[in-house]
């Protein structure tokens, strides 16, 4: 039986979860207290203990980031990014719509433990009830003295800002984020020289963190981070919520103990996915969003863990699995995918702008049965120079992964199904 | 065809103060021109530009890299379906197709009646409730062809207005952080 905590999913069948009283009722924002009580530099230590690791997708520490701020400069600032936007991720939106309170005091915590001031809160542009919900939750807690002037009696002034895009997927990407809050087109900065911690929002040090990763917060300091590494693995401990799509029987999003939990569990208990649709099997999967390459029947007892996964080639990225059965057309689905890359691609760097546009190009010869046999490899050649050697970790022509990232399905599909290739290509003749 | 008006310059003024710099307020300021006229007009983005102390070129610059800013006028309901991974492989091509046929336009069109404007979009969020679409916005989880007909059709009689509001207006909750709240001015 995988084991399940509910960490920070605990409110979300309670009706009123997303009101401030649901939220008081139930502990909310007793861990902003107790933080207020400790140094700042203690709770930096705190979480650093608790080894959480970022849930946006890089699952870079999260203690250890902010660690990177120069000490003696100021103001400096916290991003959250809800641009929750990668193809099968579903979780961010969750947590802002479902217990936006618990999101906003991790940005609580946070900015207290590194000394900002000022807190914005990035969501995702097309979530109408998260900005609703986030704004009201927002209104509700400066009125009962939670944000802004001297909380709780401290002297500690915090504005948190809410702030909401566009329509863009890059934005998602943390440079390319704080160019958009600053009133630019998204397109990611070169770094080095410049890292967010060291010259970020209007090139003062800045943390941009996932709402994910923010929401773990208040747990972590209500529980203290040795109970929160005894949940778990050692090395990824927490929980994660994994959004479990495609061809299982009970689709859905779940939070389960990091780094313990198996694919198989996850596809086949009857508490989770319930088993691959109509009795059949898996064909492949994406393990962590359409950036990851893709996993197979083998890689089924391998647990949800970024070492093994890592080790394997992939990653888990955003927590986003996308199973597909044996009826699933893999030439077609890693199209898809390059396609919703060659849309978002920015257009800064040209191995990503021209690369993705042209694979696309020939994804849909090939589809509409004008491929030539030759197609296949020009697809691999034209992913090659957007992602060098076409490895794990990518390597990078690029400002930023989003080229790279295309060259994932290309290569999990063309190295896997090239008879389904080849069949696309020998049959011609305008066949879909 | 307008700039902002008295209400709106109202609001923006504040959102401005929400930051540091007044160009950060660029896309929440297009947000509200587009609720007010349903989509982004030229003179309100020359507007937006003396509000914020930038170019016109530069805002419009700015909101044409996003694709919820539209430039010309659409329908009243925008609708959005999901044909990315998760959708594709439980039916959302088929949605969108089924969706061109009911509103008798196709992908990227508005219907003659102005009421209607059809988008395909890409992934959503809502990836374990496929296949899922948006009107204005708001989500419509694990839409069958069925459902979507009724729900024109409803859109059509009038219904569904008070969860949905006309093309332009995104979250209806706005923040606002009261004076004698706001962290000290030192930190701008």
């Amino acid at each position: 039986m995988p084991q399940t905590t509910k960490m920070i999913t605990s409110r979300f069948d309670q009706p009123d979860s997303f009101t401030l009283s649901g939220y008081e009722r139930t502990g909310g924002y007793r861990a902003l207290r107790k933080a207020l009580a400790m140094e700042p530099a203690a709770v930096i230590e705190e979480v650093k203990a608790a080894t959480l690791l970022g849930r946006g997708g890089a699952g870079f520490p999260c203690g250890t980031k902010w660690g990177f701020l120069p000490p003696t400069v100021f103001p400096r600032y916290l991003v959250v990014n809800g641009d929750e936007s990668e193809p099968g991720t579903y979780k961010d939106r969750l947590l802002m719509e479902l217990d936006p309170h618990q999101l906003i005091e991790g940005v609580l915590i946070c900015s207290w433990a590194i000394k900002a001031k000022q807190a914005f809160l990035y969501c995702r542009g097309e979530m109408a009830l998260a900005q609703e919900r986030l704004a009201q939750a927002l209104n509700d807690a400066y009125a009962a003295g939670y944000i802004g002037k001297n909380i709780m009696g401290t002297g500690w002034d915090l504005d948190v800002v809410l702030h909401w895009g566009a329509g863009a997927y890059i934005v998602g990407e943390e440079t390319a984020l704080i160019e958009s809050l600053e009133g630019n087109r998204g397109m990611p900065r070169l770094k080095p020289p410049f890292f967010p911690a060291s010259k970020g929002l209007y090139m003062q040090p800045t943390v941009v963190n996932n709402v994910e990763t923010l929401a773990n917060l208040p747990w972590i300091v209500n529980n203290g981070a040795s109970a929160f590494t005894a949940i778990g693995d050692p090395k990824a401990p927490g929980t994660r919520m994994f959004a479990l799509s495609g061809h299982v029987n009970r689709p859905g999003v779940y939070e389960v103990d990091f780094g313990t939990t198996t694919f198989r569990e996850m596809f086949e208990d009857p508490s989770l996915g319930g088993g691959i649709r109509n009795g059949g099997k898996v064909k492949a999967f994406i393990p962590g969003g359409a950036s990851a390459p893709w996993f197979f029947e083998e890689h089924l007892d391998m647990a949800l863990h970024p070492g093994p996964v890592g080790a394997a080639g992939s990653m888990l990225g955003s927590g986003a699995i996308v199973v597909f059965d044996e009826t699933t057309d893999m030439v077609k689905a890693a199209w898809r995918i390059v396609k919703f890359f060659a849309k978002e691609s920015c257009g800064k760097c040209s191995p990503c702008r021209e690369g993705t546009n042209w694979l696309e190009k020939i994804y849909r010869r090939i589809l509409d049965g004008h491929g030539r046999p030759e197609d296949i490899d020009l697809l691999m050649d034209v992913a090659d120079n957007i992602s060098p050697g076409l490895a794990w970790p990518p390597r990078q022509t690029t400002i930023c992964p989003l080229g790279p990232s295309a060259a994932s399905p290309i290569m999990s599909s063309v190295r896997r199904f090239r008879h389904e290739y080849e069949a696309y290509v020998n049959r011609g003749g305008g066949a879909t | 065809m307008a700039r902002l008006n008295a209400l709106n310059v109202e609001r923006a003024k504040e959102l401005i103060g929400h930051y540091p710099r007044p160009k950060s307020a660029t896309i929440p300021l297009c947000h509200l021109a587009q609720e007010q006229d349903g989509f982004v007009t030229q003179e309100a983005m020359t507007h937006v530009a003396e509000l914020v102390g930038c170019t016109p070129a530069e805002v419009y610059g700015t909101a044409s890299f996003y694709e919820m800013f539209k430039f010309q006028s659409v329908g009243k309901y925008l609708v959005g379906v999901c044909t990315n991974i998760s959708c594709m492989i439980l039916g959302g091509d088929e949605l969108l197709e089924h969706a061109e046929k009911k509103l008798g336009v196709r992908t990227g069109s508005t219907t003659s009646d102005g009421l209607f404007t059809l988008e395909e979009m890409e992934c959503l969020a809502a990836c374990t409730e496929a296949p899922c679409l948006q009107v204005n916005y708001r989500y419509r989880e694990r839409v069958t062809h069925d459902q979507f007909d009724q729900l024109v059709d409803e859109l059509r009689a009038g219904k569904h207005t008070n969860e949905i509001p006309a093309h332009g207006t995104v979250a209806r909750v706005r923040q606002s952080i009261p004076s004698d709240r706001r962290a000290s001015k030192d930190v701008f």
